[in-house]
């Protein structure tokens, strides 16, 4: 049996920010093991105290570089609802478009360039290029797939450029979404090779029990706005986020941490699927059943396999949407904005999870208090509680304190951590 | 600079030892580098990358050129970034938020920095200082402007070192390739857009989709401030929008203090 052990993982890569895994176990007791969060912050909710509404979608979309597009859009979200404006069933697809191609950029990205050179025993995707050129390509076609959407759609697929608070600048041209629709239906065969290639990893089998909070599905599969629910049974309104969330501060962290009816809960792609199983397209759900996931599923290695289902759905589902598109007249891009004093919420699902900014005007539209909460934010108290069980685990396993290193970083890899967004 | 045989376009290069590190920021100007699936791999063939955190494990301190995003807020930073300008033959400043503060800057419009940080984490003991972009601490060679990046200007910048040709900013503001790109000037919209003074090399990204500019290049040489303020009030265009265009990313916080002081005069 295993007694002594020592993981210090100062900078953990292949995650997007500045995060430290700590484990000591001392004569077979885990006497510590953290996940520490070492980023700066950038203060985004003071820098946006007094400015015009205008400017909240510009300055909170450079929250986070991978999922501009959901910052972006949670911003408008809670502008709208602030100022009761309803968006146009155009904009709506359009923007539940985007977002389905920044989910699928961005989980593509995940899968591929961050998760899977651990399961393939190297250390970054660049040893691939050579060693297995027809991966990365297949990976590089997705996600170009997924950013030209966004270029089109959103006019740039980092920080977007059209999308406004009342709905876009400009429209893309049919005859470019007919061409994307082609290429979108031929991504089909890409999938099923990833879903191939996922099921000759080895997932560690590893649960931990947990709440997962997500937006709860209604109809659809949910990604923009609506109600929120738990696995355990809370069920809220967009607008009573705050008593989803009850956002903490703890000292080793520059970010803050959340909890519900347990010391922590999980956001992002499994507790999505946990929470909204029945929404999913039946291709996608045929990808889950391959691997055994259904809801409820407290492996939180299997976020990843949770994220190659999306990109099933989001695929499928994008198809969908052109449909509708191509099928209706091009109505005005944008309507007309009137502020007044009040308090909005948008609640987005983006990649890592559910993600809410929430802002209070006054009557000439001025910012009097902005919050946002994160979802890596929200997933660090489980992430730690993880790290404590897998740490205590593995260790009476007598597991060396190589692979226990590995499976720690595995482990918070999996929740794709997005730890400069989490601090903002 | 270096070893090898190698040729691009025909022209021997040297295939330099790049690592890319990050500060304050929201790491976006680093993803754009794998974000143009179409030419990632003529660019891995033209570098060796030994420093990724974002993209790989394993670093190394051994590098020719250092890519640097980000803007500096505390102290341990500081440290960190000088360490990285003595190992690099070449420091470059990569995005709005290392070349100006960025986004970032916002917070200091603030005086008052206790009180950016009871706004945010209430009592709790947090560091933080005022926003700098990298030259105010190190010195930095080269600049790439913009909130993203272009990944095509941040390609033809690692050519140029590696062939050792002089790297030439476009002197001239937004408006010349915006018209050179046939787009509908905002102007003629009713709305603001700071393309007559902003730096171009962007293509007129949001103009291009009829956004206006936001000015996250910086200024362009010899910009007419006057000019372009005549032009937009002349629009209807309030000083209060313009101000927030001037200063959201920090290239122009010259002329936003200025304005911003002017401003508080006339409406104290
Ligand atoms: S310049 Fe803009 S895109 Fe680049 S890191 Fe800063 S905020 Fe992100
Ligand atoms: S849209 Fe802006 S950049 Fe283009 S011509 Fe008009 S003012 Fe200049
Ligand atoms: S148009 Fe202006 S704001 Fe847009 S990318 Fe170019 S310089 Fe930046």
């Amino acid at each position: 049996m295993k007694v002594n052990c020592n993981v210090n993982v100062h900078h953990l890569s292949r995650v997007e920010g500045h995060g430290a895994i700590g484990i000591t176990i001392r004569d077979g007791k885990v006497e510590r093991a953290s996940w520490e969060v070492i980023e700066t912050p950038r203060f985004f909710e003071a820098i946006l105290s007094g400015k015009r509404w205008e400017n909240a979608p510009v300055i909170t979309g450079r929250i986070c570089g991978i999922c501009s597009i959901g910052h972006t859009l949670a911003s408008i979200r809670a502008v709208e609802n602030a100022f009761a404006i309803t968006p146009t069933e155009q904009t709506g697809n359009l923007r539940l478009l985007l977002k389905h191609m920044e989910t699928l950029q961005s989980h593509v990205l995940h899968l591929y360039f961050l998760a899977a050179p651990d399961f393939l025993g190297a250390g970054s995707v660049f040893p691939l290029i050579e060693s297995a050129p027809d991966v990365v390509a297949r990976a590089a076609r997705m996600k170009l797939l997924a950013n030209d959407v966004c270029d089109c759609v959103g006019g740039r697929r980092l920080h977007p450029t059209r999308t406004v608070v009342g709905g876009f600048t400009m429209l893309p041209e049919k005859k470019e979404l007919s061409r994307f629709r082609e290429r979108l239906i031929a991504a089909s065969a890409d999938l099923t090779q990833t879903a191939e290639l996922f099921t000759t990893f080895k997932i560690p089998d590893f649960a931990r029990e947990t709440e997962f909070v997500s937006l709860k599905g209604e109809g659809a599969y949910p990604f923009i706005g609506g109600r929120l629910i738990s696995s355990d049974g809370v069920e809220k309104e967009e607008h009573e986020y705050r008593g989803m969330t009850n956002e903490f501060l703890v000292s080793q962290s520059t970010s803050k941490w959340a909890r519900l009816s347990r010391e922590s809960y999980a956001v992002g792609a499994l507790a999505r699927l946990n929470n909204n199983f029945a929404h999913l397209h039946p291709a996608a759900a045929e990808v889950a059943s391959l691997f055994h996931l259904k809801p409820v599923c407290h492996n939180p290695y299997m976020n990843n396999i949770a994220q190659l289902v999306e990109c099933v759905h989001v695929v499928k589902d994008a198809v969908r949407i052109i449909d509708s598109l191509l099928d209706a007249q091009w109505e005005e891009p944008k309507q007309e904005i009137t502020p007044r004093a009040g308090r909005g919420v948008g609640a987005v699902e983006v990649p890592r999870g559910i993600l809410y900014h929430c802002y209070e005007f006054d009557d000439s539209g001025h910012v009097v208090k902005a919050d946002c909460v994160i979802p890596t934010g929200q997933n660090h108290a489980n992430i730690q509680l993880d790290l404590e069980y897998l740490a205590s685990r593995y260790a009476s396993e007598g597991m060396t304190d190589r692979d226990i290193s590995l499976l720690a970083q595995m482990l918070v890899r999996s929740y794709d951590p997005c730890i400069s967004c989490s601090v903002h | 600079m270096l070893n090898s045989g190698r040729t691009y376009l025909g022209v021997p290069v040297s295939r330099p030892k790049v690592g890319f590190f990050d500060f304050s920021s929201c790491e976006g100007c680093q993803l754009q580098m794998v974000n143009n699936e179409s030419t990632l791999l003529d660019f891995l063939a033209l570098v060796q990358i030994v420093n990724f955190r974002e993209a790989m494990t394993g670093e190394s301190d051994d590098y020719d050129i250092a890519f640097v995003e980000g803007s500096i807020t505390r102290p341990d930073e500081v440290d960190r970034l000088q360490a990285i300008r003595s190992r690099a033959k070449v420091l470059v400043a990569l995005g709005s938020c290392a070349c100006f503060g960025g986004v970032n800057q916002l917070k200091n419009r603030f005086r008052d920095l206790p009180w950016v940080k009871e706004t945010v984490y209430g009592g709790a003991a947090v560091e933080t200082d005022v926003v700098r972009p990298l030259h105010d601490v190190v010195t930095v060679d080269l600049m790439i402007y913009g909130c993203p990046v272009r990944k095509e200007e941040v390609e033809k910048v690692v050519t140029n070192i590696a062939i050792g040709k002089e790297i030439a900013y476009p002197k001239y503001p937004v408006c010349m390739e915006c018209k050179a790109n046939e787009n509908i000037c905002l102007f003629d919209l009713g709305e603001a857009c700071l393309g007559p003074v902003t730096r171009a090399g962007c293509g007129a990204w949001c103009p291009g989709s009829r956004a206006g500019c936001w000015g996250c290049r910086g200024p362009a040489d010899d910009p007419n401030m006057e000019q372009m303020k005549r032009l937009m009030q002349e629009r209807g265009i309030s000083e209060e929008m313009i101000l927030d265009r001037l200063e959201c990313f920090g290239g122009f916080c010259e002329f936003s203090d200025a304005l911003r002081a002017e401003m508080s005069k006339e409406n104290p």
